[in-house]
């Protein structure tokens, strides 16, 4: 690779020994992709969290042992300077405020406020949700980015049009520190068109819907760039967040067009760039059907926990769950959790949407979601969820049944403790 | 004494992770999730539709077309490493941010960009050399 003379001075330790350990790593890493150069980024999203047993024994040692294995790939303790460039924090494992709730120990909920402290004096902004555009990190259409969570960077490359690939906690940590990247992948004009035609032959219109398209599609396309087109009726952001969640779940998706609606893709025409289409795919009812019985694994259909909000909540969907459990309650066999990054919390708070949900017999909770923390009600052996992407993960990740569907299903289930949705 | 000199075939590629190692393979056409598809503390397959499901790829050749789902690819195979549950070496085909940083910090010797199609000259359980350094992979029939 070639480095610019202020990387090489970087990489030999003339800016601190953390910076020379985070330009050992990206060149490792740009050398095992085949890229040929850095490129510079001032936008970068990770997880730097110690929210997980796994990491106590790290945490015993310090903070500064917890960056520097599991941030930096570096054997040696390194001290953690302040962040080089605009850093977030993604979705952690503990709620600050509802850990009891999760069943999380008092020990592990004090290391990741501990943690928290640390970062954040360090400029690890404490966004702490998977949907950092939801809660203003917003990257304008062309700005290089170094995100990881599969959501958030389906998002920021389709949606908004700015640039990242699929970076993990280790190549996060050393941009972070670094203001550098790989210049590879979707960070290139090219690799951005896309490569497989998907003729979508049926109504696709609200979440559930738009989460089956995506699962579906996931795991026939994997990594390529499929190009969409078809009776996708109004495509919002709640759409799109779980449309882009499924599909990065089933599959590896880090970018789609839709033409008309996304920045890259005015036309069909404009998606392909010129590029020779790979691939033809039909989307009917067919095929949404079998998407729909690939997420519901579920027998049982006693429900024991309903969890809504993955990728996190957006307001209008906190709403929507407030204003269908209003003057209810739900099951007492049952537990209904709700999740929204912090700061949206904040706002359904002050519209006195939490109060609803919590008269209910609902919990709102900020900073994680189950499939992070794998803490979920005790003995819960039933799911419903309203997400494919936590459908797809919880069975494997925590051992439980799952089912999948529309919001308005999932408030049923919490209601009557019974799941009787239906595609 | 054996009755037929075992089979040994050549492939040629590309260095990801250098390294030597060697081992049985385990062999999937299937793409792999880390976080949220394996156990880091024993290196089995978890997710549930994968036909590897509840088979550990520790200590072996894992050869596999590359990785999808969560961005926690790398931190869950770093932590096979830490684990000691890591691959002895990983053969791909398909390069991703993913796969490339999953493959550094397992330090696992890796190799992609083979001559030859790999899925169709090893087999689970044939045993497997990994020279990633000179892009060298030894398999020998079982």
């Amino acid at each position: 690779m070639r480095l610019t003379d202020y990387e090489k001075a970087m990489l030999d330790g003339a800016h601190g020994k953390a910076k020379a350990r985070a330009m050992d790593l990206l060149v490792r890493y740009g050398e095992a992709l085949g890229a040929e150069r850095l490129i510079e980024t001032n936008n970068v999203a990770g997880a730097f969290n110690a929210s997980t047993p796994s990491v106590r024994a790290l945490a015993a040692r310090g903070f500064d042992a917890v960056y520097s294995e599991l941030n930096l790939d570096s054997d040696e303790v390194v001290e953690v300077p302040r962040m080089a460039v605009n850093t977030c924090q993604l979705i952690t494992g503990i709620d600050n405020a509802k850990w009891r709730i999760q069943g999380i120990p008092d020990d592990l909920a004090e290391q990741q406020k501990r943690g928290e402290a640390f970062f954040g004096q360090r400029g690890i902004n404490m966004h702490a949700t998977c949907t950092p555009y939801q809660v203003g990190n917003v990257p304008v259409k062309g700005e290089h980015c170094a995100w990881m969570e599969s959501s958030a960077v389906v998002y920021c490359n389709s949606v908004l049009g700015a640039r990242t690939n699929t970076e993990g906690k280790e190549s996060a940590g050393a941009a972070a520190l670094t203001g550098r990247i790989p210049d590879w992948g979707l960070h290139l004009d090219s690799n951005r068109r896309g490569t497989h035609l998907v003729e979508v032959g049926i109504p696709v219109d609200d979440m559930m819907d738009w989460g089956l398209l995506g699962y579906w599609l996931g795991e026939l396309v994997q990594d390529e760039i499929p190009v969409l087109t078809g009776a996708l009726v109004n495509p919002t952001l709640i759409k799109l967040k779980h449309f882009g969640a499924a599909a990065s779940s089933s599959g590896g998706v880090e970018m789609y067009h839709l033409p008309g609606t996304t920045p890259e893709a005015a036309s069909v025409e404009q998606a392909f760039g010129g590029h020779q289409i790979a691939d033809t795919l039909r989307y009917g009812a067919t095929e949404r059907r079998r998407a729909y019985e690939n997420l519901n694994c579920a027998r049982e259909r006693k429900i024991d926990f309903v969890m809504l909000g993955c990728p996190h909540n957006s307001i209008d969907q906190i709403w929507l769950i407030a204003s269908l459990l209003e003057g209810r309650r739900i099951s007492p066999n049952t537990a209904l959790w709700v999740h929204t990054p912090r700061a949206l919390r904040d706002t359904a708070q002050r519209n006195g949407y939490v109060r609803m949900i919590e008269d209910a017999g609902g919990v709102v909770m900020s900073d994680t979601c189950p499939a992070i923390s794998r803490h979920l009600p005790k003995g819960v052996r039933t799911v419903a969820t309203d997400s494919a992407k936590q459908a797809h993960y919880l069975p494997a990740i925590t051992g439980v049944e799952a089912w999948f569907g529309s919001v308005r299903d999932c408030i049923e289930a919490a209601l009557s403790g019974t799941w009787n949705g239906t595609l | 004494m054996q009755d037929v000199m075992p089979r040994t075939l050549v492939l040629r590629g590309r260095r990801v992770v250098g390294g030597c190692a060697e081992g049985e393979a385990l062999v999937t056409r299937q793409t792999i999730s880390g976080w949220g598809g394996i156990n880091e503390r024993d290196g089995t397959i978890i997710e549930r539709r994968h036909e590897l499901r509840g088979q550990s790829f520790a200590g072996r050749v894992l050869v596999f077309p590359g990785a999808k789902g969560s961005s926690g690819w790398s931190a869950y195979f770093h932590m096979t490493r830490l684990n000691g549950v890591a691959p002895a070496a990983m053969i791909f085909t398909r390069m991703t941010t993913k796969v490339a940083l999953g493959a550094v910090v397992t330090r696992a010797p890796a190799v992609t960009d083979l001559d030859q199609d790999p899925f169709a000259v090893i087999e689970t359980g044939d045993w497997v050399k990994v020279d990633a350094d000179r892009g060298v992979v030894e398999v020998t029939k079982r």
